[in-house]
């Protein structure tokens, strides 16, 4: 038990820090790496809670794809700092009221359910060794969540096409490649083999 | 004396901590062993593909070879470019090998001999596959160099797209399996060289080779360096030790695809003669440790092999691959293998 509690509190030592240094480093490309590491902090603690599945998919989808897009993007962007700290005090009170209000709203969410404290929030019960949380997560979704699953799946598909359609455009005038009848192509269409007599050599 | 190496023994198993390192010392150390023994191999498999001779002057038969290798590297000097980013510069290698040593966690090399027997095996996998690629972009960032920036570039986005390809042939051996736990997938796949799972899913099975190769940045897929157009791409900064790891990265995961090849598609540690008439009967029926790393030593030889054969793709070709044709192949494919599930086609672990 101890142990679990000692690694609890060194991920989220690195997780709090992690998140602070984001929005605090001056370097972009820092910043995008400190989320990687609050996101993979994340994971590790979601993994103490025996959520082994979505602790997984957190490092796959957002550590291992998204996250080296963004790399990807703030990498190439050549930012210069001092323009984007400028506006700090004029935004300051639109910002502290933003922040009031989601802080409100959160402790709104833990007021419903009672006060603080741990026994509020009894340990729950460990699972068996053959308890497997994909199965479970997996059964839930294609059964009594198969609708919102469905409507899910068609929304995010809604954005791919958007995404494409937005950003596709057909200039005229450009000279495209066309893969299949590359390969298709044959040597007589591009090489002429002529037979002739051997020269002699001059002089000779 | 022997009940003293046995209490010592058993004084050691008690205690969990100890116990794990020894296992991950008695897994790690072969690794980095075969890794140097790889570059041998690869030399002399291209050089006699090549008609050459290869290496053949450290050794006998030049087998000291990557020894020697090894050492240059080791005590040649740490270029550091200027205005290069230090911190990250010397990180970069290290971010490129853990997850590739990281991974063997779960590679069960027989029915017992597995580091972690986890559920969520193949789903591990997948994730520190995922990660090898910030080392890379890293890399090429923190060298300030053009050449290995492009080089990064070129390598995030080609992990990006055939990581895709590669988790959905994945989810048709989860599909067969029913099962994430690598050493289940195995045992699904018993009885004989036809029960196993490249028969089925023959297309995700070469999809997977294929994008094995572009993860780990090899010939034909191998942008990243790319040496006739960026000089040596994300590591043309690198000298020395931190050069040493890297490449370190690359051939640990060519070891591990093929690794996890064999065990995805090949039965892992099954024996190809399980069942047989009169074979089957003796010991070259039985399953063990030996076929596992007999079939991983022969996709290791296909990596070289295709190195030898193919010539370098071209970048937008790469990306078309990827998107156009494997992905479609890989999703038709699922469905299929979902359905011979469903259907009784295929039935795990006859």
């Amino acid at each position: 038990m101890i142990v679990q509690e000692l690694i609890f509190y060194a991920f989220s030592l690195v997780m709090v820090f992690a998140a602070v240094a984001v929005i605090t480093v001056r370097n972009p490309v820092y910043a995008v790496l400190f989320l990687v590491l609050a996101f993979f902090s994340a994971a590790a603690i979601w993994m103490l809670l025996e959520a082994e599945f979505l602790a997984i998919i957190l490092v796959v989808v957002y550590v291992g794809a998204v996250m080296v897009l963004f790399l990807f993007v703030v990498m190439m962007l050549d930012i210069n700092l001092v323009p984007l700290k400028e506006g700090f005090i004029r935004y300051l009170p639109v910002a502290a009221i933003v922040a009031v209000a989601m802080a409100i709203e959160l402790l709104m969410v833990l007021w419903s359910r009672g006060r603080f404290g741990v026994d509020m929030f009894p340990v729950p019960p460990p699972h068996s060794a053959d308890y497997s949380n994909t199965r479970e997560l997996g059964e839930l979704l294609y059964s009594n969540y198969l609708l919102p699953f469905e409507v899910a799946g068609v929304v995010l598909l809604v954005a791919i096409i958007a995404a494409v359609a937005l950003t596709l455009r057909t200039r005229p005038g450009i000279k495209v490649q066309n893969p299949s009848v590359q390969v298709r192509t044959r040597r007589d269409a591009s090489v002429r083999l002529v037979k002739m007599k051997s020269e002699k050599p001059r002089g000779a | 004396m022997f009940e003293m190496i046995e209490s010592v023994f058993n004084w050691i198993q008690s205690q969990y901590l100890i116990w794990t390192v020894l296992k991950i010392v008695v897994i790690v150390l072969p690794l980095i062993t075969a890794v140097a023994f790889y570059t041998y191999f690869e030399r002399k498999v291209i050089g006699s593909m090549q008609i050459r001779v290869g290496p053949n002057r450290v050794g006998p038969l030049g087998l000291i070879q990557p020894f020697a290798d090894v050492f240059k590297l080791l005590l040649k000097e740490i270029v550091l470019p200027t205005n290069a980013n230090r911190f990250l510069f010397v990180t970069a290698p290290v971010i490129a090998l853990a997850p590739a040593f990281a991974a063997w966690a779960v590679v069960p090399f027989n029915d017992f001999l597995v580091l972690a027997d986890v559920d969520a095996g193949l789903l591990y996998v997948l994730a520190l596959t995922s990660l090898g690629v910030y080392g890379i972009i890293i890399a090429g960032w923190a060298s300030n160099s053009k050449y290995a920036f492009l080089g990064a570039m070129r390598a995030a986005a080609q992990a990006v797209s055939y990581e895709i390809a590669m988790g959905f042939a994945l989810v048709g051996v989860l599909i067969l399996a029913g099962s994430m736990n690598l050493r289940e997938i195995v045992l699904a796949q018993q009885g004989g060289i036809f029960d196993w799972y490249w028969l089925p899913l023959f297309p995700l099975f070469v999809i997977y080779m294929i994008s094995g190769l572009a993860e780990t940045n090899r010939a034909p897929f191998d942008m990243a360096e790319g040496e006739s157009e960026i000089v040596a791409g994300f590591h043309v900064e690198y000298s020395g030790a931190a050069f040493a790891v890297f490449f370190l990265a690359e051939y640990a995961n060519m070891i591990l695809i093929s690794g996890l090849t064999a065990i995805m598609f090949a039965g892992g540690w099954l024996s190809p003669f399980e069942g047989w008439p009169v074979i089957g009967d003796t010991f070259l029926g039985q399953g063990s440790i030996i076929w596992f790393l007999a079939k991983t030593v022969i996709f290791m030889f296909m990596f070289l092999w295709y190195r030898a054969t193919w010539p370098r793709y071209r970048y937008d070709q790469i990306m078309r691959l990827g998107w156009k044709v494997l992905i479609p192949i890989t999703l038709v494919w699922v469905m299929l293998s979902a359905l011979m599930t469903v259907l009784g086609i295929v039935v795990k672990g006859s």
